[in-house]
């Protein structure tokens, strides 16, 4: 008992501290390629803190104060239920009683408590900004399920661990054994971590930051943490579904900053598509490639 | 800074950067000055672009001037924002914009205020539809001067800020908490029925407006 708790503070932890670095580096690149210096690599775990201790004067009925306890209670739980390491008692969380389709579940809980808090709140532009969400979570959703549905079929498991053990060798990762399901994930990975080719969401300038228009303080303190746990979480289940998983600390870093610098890297390229865009693309690209996966392995192989 | 010869362009501004972040305490506790800290390191700027200082905005932001590297990046709302910047003259129909803005943002909270038309009114002194002293409507914590002053004065502007932030001296919002009676006089004189609804604000003094 003592022990999953060490470890899942263990995990949450890092998963902060992983979060904010890879942020801070995001924004740090970012800036070079505009040919600025960029803030420090510190700079969200200074924002971060700064929105923590500020003050909290809204009232907009207690769904908007639920909203995102729901979202990092999500996020909280999502991280618990992907395994870090593999061969290892530490970083597992309780993985042991989950699987990857509980995590494709817990994954809705964040948009869906955006969804509660923001209609609480009234703000035109948070409405604007969750029907682009979900509208985006539409388009992306197939392609990304479809995706994990191959990784599952090929290892005929839905166990994430089994999937991590069954990759021994660079030659056995899936990124090599399917580079299918790899192409067909990547993309709609991108988007659920509102990069930048599919950040319609939170425009700043369009929609005056979208569903979180209209949190301050506390809230958007308390919405942003989750944000970075829940970005490190989701390369890390990419991480183990596709890149062989890590069995210390510094592969795992290593292995998801490799991931991370690739998806910066193409959100750094592409501008803003529109929601329609966005669905249009989701629907005919990764999903015509997803389905091709689909019937090469169900069929062919 | 910017008239010594010991610098020049760049390493100024490097220079006013360290020097804000290394400065004496004034007896704060230790939980207080790394709370100042904090803060001092992560502003967000409402720019509310009032008069032709909006101009000197946007290469402070961009690549030129690169606010970014201070901490300083533009924030969507005034929910999320700590700077409120108003950049020149204001029209007393927009100063009831202002307040309003300035009246959602979320303390602690900061007001810079850009150009000599928002200390005396500048060029517009004789104007019968700009106010004259920004500071009788809401509290100013930081005046550029200069029409316009240019980014680098911003950017000196904004250091200073970061110096009082992290030395935890007491701000414009405490003096607004403070004199709520005082700067809703002086907005009801200019507004007239014009003032924006008491439920705006009379959280300000507990409901008893």
């Amino acid at each position: 008992m003592l022990h999953i708790l060490l470890d899942s503070l263990a995990m949450i932890a890092l998963c902060y501290v992983m979060g904010f670095l890879f942020r801070g580096f995001y924004r740090q690149f970012n800036a070079r390629l505009q040919r600025r210096w960029g803030p420090s690599i510190w700079q969200n775990f200074y924002d971060n803190l700064k929105f923590l201790l500020k003050s909290e004067t809204l009232i907009h009925g207690p769904m908007f104060f639920f909203g995102p306890i729901i979202i990092a209670a999500g996020a909280i739980t999502t991280v618990l239920f992907i395994p870090f390491l593999k061969d290892s008692i530490w970083l597992q969380g309780v993985s042991a009683h989950g699987n990857l389709i509980l995590i494709i579940y817990l994954l809705v809980v964040g948009p869906l408590g955006n969804a509660l808090a923001v209609g609480s709140s009234g703000n035109p532009f948070g409405v604007m900004g969750v029907t682009r969400g979900l509208t985006r979570l539409m388009g992306l959703e197939v392609p990304f399920f479809l995706g994990l549905a191959l990784v599952m079929l090929q290892h005929e498991t839905a166990s994430v661990q089994a999937i991590m053990a069954a990759q021994d060798s660079i030659a056995h990762w899936n990124l090599i054994t399917n580079p299918l399901a790899f192409a067909v994930i990547l993309l709609p990975f991108i988007a659920s971590q509102n990069g930048s080719p599919f950040d319609v969401v939170g425009a700043p300038v369009e929609v005056y930051a979208g569903p979180r228009v209209e949190f301050g303080g506390r809230l958007l303190g308390v919405l942003m943490t989750q944000n970075m746990m829940m970005t490190v979480a989701k390369l890390v289940l990419m991480v183990d579904l596709f890149l062989g998983g890590a069995s210390n600390i510094f592969e795992l870093i290593a292995k998801a900053f490799a991931l991370f610098l690739l998806t910066t890297a193409i959100s750094a390229t592409f501008p803003r598509l529109k929601t329609e865009q966005t669905v249009d693309f989701f629907w005919t690209v990764p999903l015509g490639v997803a389905v091709l996966g689909v019937i090469l392995n169900v069929w062919l192989i | 800074m910017y008239h010594k010869s010991a610098c020049e362009g760049f390493q100024c501004e490097q220079q006013l950067l360290e020097s804000s972040l290394s400065q004496a305490d004034a007896g704060l506790g230790v939980v207080e000055r790394l709370v100042g800290w904090l803060r001092q390191r992560s502003l967000f700027v409402l720019a509310y672009g009032t008069g032709c200082g909006a101009i000197e905005m946007r290469p402070l932001m961009t690549s030129r001037f690169d606010a970014e590297r201070f901490g300083i990046i533009g924030a969507a709302t005034p929910r999320q924002a700590d700077v409120l910047v108003i950049s020149g003259y204001l029209a007393i129909k927009t100063l009831k914009r202002v307040i309003r803005s300035y009246e959602q943002m979320q303390e602690p909270k900061y007001v810079i205020a850009l150009g000599s038309c928002t200390i005396n009114g500048g060029m517009y002194w004789d104007s019968y539809n700009t106010i004259k002293c920004l500071d009788h409507y809401i509290p100013v914590d930081m005046y550029v001067n200069g029409c316009m002053p240019r980014p680098e004065s911003l950017i000196e502007g904004f250091s200073a800020l970061q110096a009082r932030i992290g030395r935890g001296e007491p701000s414009g919002y405490q003096r607004y908490r403070d004199n709520i009676d005082w700067y809703k006089a002086n907005q009801r004189r200019v507004l007239g029925d014009n003032m924006p609804p008491a439920y705006t604000y009379d959280w300000y003094s507990g409901g008893a407006v």
